[in-house]
């Protein structure tokens, strides 16, 4: 992240000499996460007693309900913002085009595409608003992305709970609270509920498997394979490497990154929609809460960092990820006899991955920093001799 | 001459406004109009002035909790909930070691103590190792801790009868009440009464004792060292001073503190809350101490009254105020709003805030 070019080269040539033995170690180092992960599944499948069709359908439910939102964290870690804690803005402003679309009675596929069409403008707003703090916030984005995802949701309680009905017009008392003004807890989606994933789905041996779905993030997968190769793209890669070179290369550093946080917001607003579509009912105020902490933790389980990720990472945490959420529950009430352990084993067992992953980026950047130090004390010694 | 006053008087507002931060200023104003609007919806006053006092016992301590850490450039104590679980801890071994009274209440403390020290210095240790990225790392310390915690209220061996569940005889309940343990012991101490108007006095001193603590330790040869590591590493390490050591110390303190915090909590509010309650206690605790005056790297006891004040300030008056003047409560949503925003700001704001 900081120092030249020169001495980064000199690390990674540095870096080159390690015999195999250690290549060895160093993958299991860097593969800590989701080696870690293997084993609790191992562990738990087994004692779980699932059935592997029934573990297969379900992971290929939650691939399909969940790998759009997860694809929305790359853009920000490309041009080195790390974890997008506020992909929830993108989350309630897709909320926001679904109770409009759920008001005005649009069904089906339809609704999805005017609600995806609804969100885009609200989370293009919301991504220049948290682009422009995340500019004023640098070397501390993520927390103040975290903070900013909690800000925008007591915006989004107020316009939802108090505006909608009274100022914002909503007709139908399905979607209103009985008081006149206000969203109820949940709408109903059912209307829309697993639209997508019926079209085109084809079911093989009792495992549904929702062609459209995968599609459409395979349609995302190449969007930001292409997207890389870009000049924007290549402009992202440069701000994160290094902000002060790219800025003397003539990119403009604080436009590229309001953009990364724009693209990731109203990826993620997508990503919501068709998370909610598959759910088939939206909790108005609750839905969001959590989407930004289970994405980041299921990228991290893939194997990401805080300052690399790949469309690889997503698919593999996407899997583990899940495989862990549908057998910790089940596993931890047949070892303990409550099934409240094996809940919170699996709440607990999330953020802990969060924690591990940020202290080994944290960690690695200081051995970086120190290392990059010792290159340049020994290079000044060499010309002083 | 006349006008060279008027521009001292103008730079000296303006200068006022500079140092007290405008988003601060709104806060006060937002509160300062509430109290006056009070009477006028037929809110109770005194009522409502001493629930303000009251609240600002419950919960003083918990940020007061900030100011080590801050103090030693560790930035805001998102943490808080590592010190809150030694607290929980030292509530629930003191009423299953068959403590009751204001008995209880200190034994609680004196068995949070050891947990405090063990938890905070393992925390402590561990953000020594991740210079600069504190804050985010903290945050997610303290849900990982008390998400752990959650699986262990369920398994540790309590039997005590006023505190497992009923039906099952083991695990602990969400909510455990104080009656007959240490609820209001402290604020029912010397307490003044004048019609609605209530001051508990033994809260406040407790409060008082603690806050003098921390600025008397501030005052001593290793709180000006704390204070140095905080403002500038290099140079405190040039001085002699072992940084990660002060570091180390700030952090047990800052963790110390959330655990007396909580008790202290506990007692103005009479319940012990488990599982997921004490896993956002750090944003209020937070936002308070910023509201107060602090930044990311500079706090007082000055901040910590003046903040908790405001903040609790609006916490208790906006929803009867509100209630009354539009009809909808709106008040968790301002609360949301403030606070985050408040920490948003601190965030943000470069001059004070280049490293975290």
């Amino acid at each position: 992240m900081s120092g030249g070019r020169n001495t980064k080269t000199g690390v990674e040539g540095a870096a080159k000499k390690i015999s195999g033995g250690r290549r060895f170690l160093n993958f299991l180092g860097a593969n800590t996460v989701p080696i870690m992960f293997i084993i609790i599944c191992a562990i738990c499948i087994p004692i779980s007693g699932f059935s592997p069709a029934y573990l297969i359908n379900e992971i290929v439910t939650r691939m399909g309900r969940n790998t759009f939102l997860i694809l929305a964290l790359l853009i920000p870690i490309m041009a080195g913002m790390g974890l997008n804690f506020g992909m929830t803005l993108g989350a309630m402003a897709a909320e926001i085009g679904l109770i409009f679309v759920a008001d005005w009675q649009i069904y089906g596929i339809p609704g999805m595409v005017l609600a995806m069409i609804l969100s885009i403008p609200i989370s293009m707003l919301l991504g220049v608003v948290c682009g422009k703090i995340l500019n004023a916030a640098k070397g501390r984005e993520m927390v103040a992305s975290y903070i900013i995802s909690f800000f925008i949701n007591g915006i989004y309680q107020l316009i939802v709970l108090y505006m909608m009905g009274s100022i914002i017009p909503i007709k139908h008392t399905t979607v209103k609270l009985p008081r006149g003004y206000g969203i109820r807890n949940t709408v109903s989606l059912l209307n829309m509920r697993q639209k997508l994933d019926d079209l085109l789905a084809i079911n093989v041996k009792g495992v549904k498997i929702p062609v459209a779905t995968f599609i459409v993030i395979a349609i995302l997968c190449i969007f930001i394979v292409w997207f890389r190769k870009t000049k924007l793209g290549q402009d992202m890669r440069a701000v994160g490497q290094d902000m002060e070179v790219a800025r003397a290369a003539g990119i403009n550093v604080e436009r590229t990154r309001i953009i990364s946080i724009v693209m990731s917001t109203v990826i993620a607003g997508f990503g919501m929609i068709i998370y909610l579509q598959n759910m088939g009912n939206l909790s108005t105020y609750s839905s969001h809460s959590q989407i930004g902490m289970f994405a980041i933790a299921a990228l991290l389980v893939g194997g990401a960092s805080v300052d690399k990720a790949s469309i690889g990472n997503v698919f593999l945490g996407v899997m583990l990820f899940h495989l862990m959420f549908i057998v910790a529950p089940s596993a931890g009430a047949k070892i303990t006899g409550d099934s409240m352990i094996g809940e919170y084993f699996r709440v607990f067992v999330s953020y802990a991955v969060i924690t591990i992953a940020l202290i080994m980026y944290e960690t690695k950047k200081r051995r970086e920093k120190s290392q990059m130090a010792e290159l340049l004390a020994a290079e000044q010694e060499g010309e002083e001799v | 001459m006349e006008e060279t006053k008027t521009l001292t008087l103008k730079d000296r507002i303006r200068g006022f406004i500079d140092s007290f931060g405008v988003p601060r200023l709104i806060i006060a104003a937002f509160l300062l109009a509430l109290f006056i609007l009070a009477p006028f919806v037929g809110a109770d006053l005194p009522t409502q002035i001493s629930n303000t006092i009251n609240r600002f016992c419950w919960n003083g301590i918990l940020v007061l909790a900030m100011v080590p850490m801050v103090h030693s450039g560790c930035g805001l104590n998102f943490g808080l909930p590592l010190g809150i679980i030694s607290g929980l801890l030292g509530a629930t071994l003191s009423i299953e070691l068959g403590f009751t009274g204001a008995i209880s209440f200190f034994a609680a403390i004196v068995i949070a103590t050891p947990f405090a020290l063990i938890l905070g210095s393992v925390y402590g240790w561990l953000l020594n190792k991740i210079k600069g990225g504190e804050m985010m790392i903290a945050t997610y310390v303290g849900f990982s801790s008390v998400s752990f915690m959650c699986m262990m209220w369920l398994l540790l061996p309590y039997h005590s009868p006023n505190m497992v569940w009923g039906l099952s005889g083991k695990g602990l309940r969400t909510t455990i009440s104080l009656e007959g343990y240490y609820s209001q012991v402290l604020s029912n101490f010397l307490k003044i009464q004048i019609g609605n108007f209530s001051i508990p006095t033994g809260a406040l001193l407790f409060f008082a004792l603690m806050a003098f603590g921390i600025w008397a330790f501030l005052h001593t040869k290793t709180g000006t060292a704390m204070t140095a590591v905080g403002s500038n590493p290099a140079f405190a390490r040039a001085a002699g001073i072992n940084v990660d050591k002060i570091r180390m110390l700030s952090v047990v303190m800052s963790t110390w503190l959330g655990a007396v915090g909580i008790l202290a909590y506990e007692q103005g509010f009479g319940f012990i809350q488990l599982y997921m309650a004490p896993f956002y206690m750090a944003l209020p605790a937070v936002s308070a101490i910023l509201i107060g005056g602090a930044s990311v790297n500079k706090a007082t006891i000055t901040n910590v009254i003046i903040g908790t004040i405001l903040f609790q300030g609006i916490v208790t008056m906006t929803p009867t105020v509100m209630n009354n003047v539009i009809h909808m409560d709106m008040s968790e949503v301002i609360r949301i709003i403030v606070s985050q925003g408040m920490i948003l700001y601190a965030l943000t704001r470069k001059s004070e805030g280049s490293k975290g």
